[in-house]
């Protein structure tokens, strides 16, 4: 008699021939160089990705939306509900933890050039994961109705409004309606759990399967430094149980950032407060918004701010869509110019970064 | 030979009549069912009361050289009592980017913590990124309330 297990998947595999996927599976293997560390960040941000989403589900089962329960409600979970703390920090320090992945695995792929033909599409759907992520963010960010987030939402909407024409029907979009009230908090309790984790899910199938479909991609000069011979590790089991360790340790580091620094609340907002001093937006928006305080007011006609955005849209547009400008890459060559851009864009962010930090 | 050419191009343009209707069907049938979507998602205009004045408080009640922040219909007003004991009632709402503002005691002026935009006591944006003023009200002293309301 056989064991269960095998009867089990003897059942399946009879039924939808699992023969030809394990077989992919034993034959997929991941190239091993000097540059293999970075192909261990797709796999850590895909799992904050998850434990944000279990954290999130699990919030939801307290969380109000509403003015006048919502930051109540985190308050309940925060004091009352057992290990509702240790579940709220968690979840705050993997948003934070979650973008700081996904900002190296961009750089680590845009930097190895890893985006050309044949992974174009691989790229953009990356990119496309990006912009939501800040935008899941900016979203989060307004739930527990404290008075940091309120103001930081009344900032970023009146920024996105500033958009020549497209605009203001925008703000009044994601505002519903003209200010940020009790309607902003719904839109945004619903775009953070259902659009955005929807639209991301898709976007993530797409990209994931394409990575195993299409497999590691190798450095441009990866023939040049190995002469020819390439060493490679299994997929499976050797490099998914590397993966699967660094993930036990990121989990504990997250446990322990929770547990010694829980993440704070604040005031509840106050729609006729004045705005807190030390008022900050989140560390991965503070390069945009210190850029945006160097420009001046008006530049001839147009208004400084509006330039600003519209400069950082550009770029940001130029960003994405670099596997289709960057033909020296393409044809074989180091993509020199490409790289400086790289360097440029990370030394202004970092720097950036800093300077908005300590103002 | 001649009869199929013409019977291929006859089909030819009803397969093009087709098209177009189908295409244009498919079009009108997209735009009907998008519409109500964009519609649903713009947030219906609100009844509001118009406000023309409220009452902000008792002047006995204000120190002198203080601010606060007053609720004028969905909006809010600073009122600011200055050493000399005046009143004096602006917009507290950054025309940077909608922060609010508030009164700073140690700098004599009107600051706003987002971006440190600062205005002085008549409203006149005098540093940082506030691109206009803040909008002016009217103080009215009646007895011991002090009213706000709009300039006209």
């Amino acid at each position: 008699m056989k064991p269960l297990w095998k009867r089990a998947y003897d059942w399946v595999d009879e039924r939808v021939e699992l023969g030809g996927l394990v077989e992919f599976m034993g034959k997929k293997y991941v190239p091993v160089h000097r540059h293999s560390v970075w192909y261990y960040f797709g796999g850590v941000s895909l799992f904050l990705f998850i434990l944000q989403v279990i954290t999130g589900i699990l919030l939801l089962m307290y969380y109000k939306s509403g003015e006048e329960q919502a930051f109540e409600s985190v308050q309940f979970i925060t004091s009352k509900v057992q290990f509702g703390w240790l579940i709220r920090s968690i979840h705050s320090w993997t948003a934070n933890l979650f973008i700081l992945a996904a900002f190296i695995h961009m750089f680590s792929v845009y930097f190895t050039k890893a985006y050309k033909n044949p992974r174009e599409i691989t790229w953009v759907t990356g990119m496309l994961m990006f912009f939501l992520a800040l935008f899941f963010g900016f979203s989060g960010y307004l739930l527990p109705w404290n008075e940091l987030a309120f103001f930081a939402t009344k900032v970023g909407t009146d920024i996105a409004g500033a958009i020549p024409i497209i605009g203001k029907p925008m703000l009044v979009f994601l505002r519903g309606g003209e200010e940020v009230t009790g309607a902003t908090l719904s839109r945004m309790f619903g775009i953070h759990i259902a659009i955005l984790p929807g639209i991301f899910t898709v976007l993530l199938s797409i990209h994931l399967l394409l990575v195993q479909r299409q497999g590691m991609s190798e450095p441009t000069h990866f023939g040049d430094e190995t002469k020819g011979e390439m060493k490679t590790m299994p997929f499976f089991p050797n490099f998914l149980l590397r993966d699967l360790l660094l993930w036990l340790l990121v989990l504990n580091v997250i446990a322990i950032l929770a547990v010694i620094f829980p993440w704070e609340l604040g005031r509840k907002a106050d729609a006729f407060g004045s705005a807190p001093a030390g008022i900050k937006p989140e560390w991965y928006f503070l390069f945009m918004f210190q850029t945006l305080k160097y420009i001046p007011a008006k530049i001839s006609i147009i208004d400084g701010e509006v330039l600003g955005i519209l400069a950082f849209g550009v770029a940001g547009m130029l960003w994405t869509l670099v596997p289709f400008w960057d033909r020296q890459s393409e044809r074989g060559g180091r993509g020199r110019f490409v790289t400086y851009v790289g360097i440029v864009a990370v030394l202004f962010i970092i720097l950036l970064t800093i300077v908005g930090w300590l103002s | 030979m001649t009869n199929d050419v013409e019977q291929g191009g006859e089909q030819e343009g009803r397969r093009d009549f087709l098209k177009y209707v189908l295409g244009g069907g498919l079009l009108a049938w997209s735009a009907a069912v998008l519409y109500p979507i964009f519609a649903f998602l713009k947030p219906p205009k609100q009844a509001e009361v118009e406000v023309t004045s409220v009452k902000a408080g008792k002047v006995s009640a204000i120190e002198k050289d203080s601010g606060m922040i007053v609720r004028f219909g969905n909006k809010p007003v600073i009122l600011i009592r200055g050493a000399d004991g005046d009143f004096r009632a602006l917009s507290a709402t950054c025309t940077h980017l909608d922060c609010t503002v508030q009164y700073r005691k140690d700098m004599g002026l009107i600051w706003c913590a987002c971006h440190n935009g600062r205005y002085d006591l008549n409203g006149r944006n005098i540093a940082g990124p506030p691109p206009r003023p803040l909008e002016e009200y009217r103080v009215i002293v009646q007895d011991d309330d002090v009213m706000i309301s709009r300039k006209v």
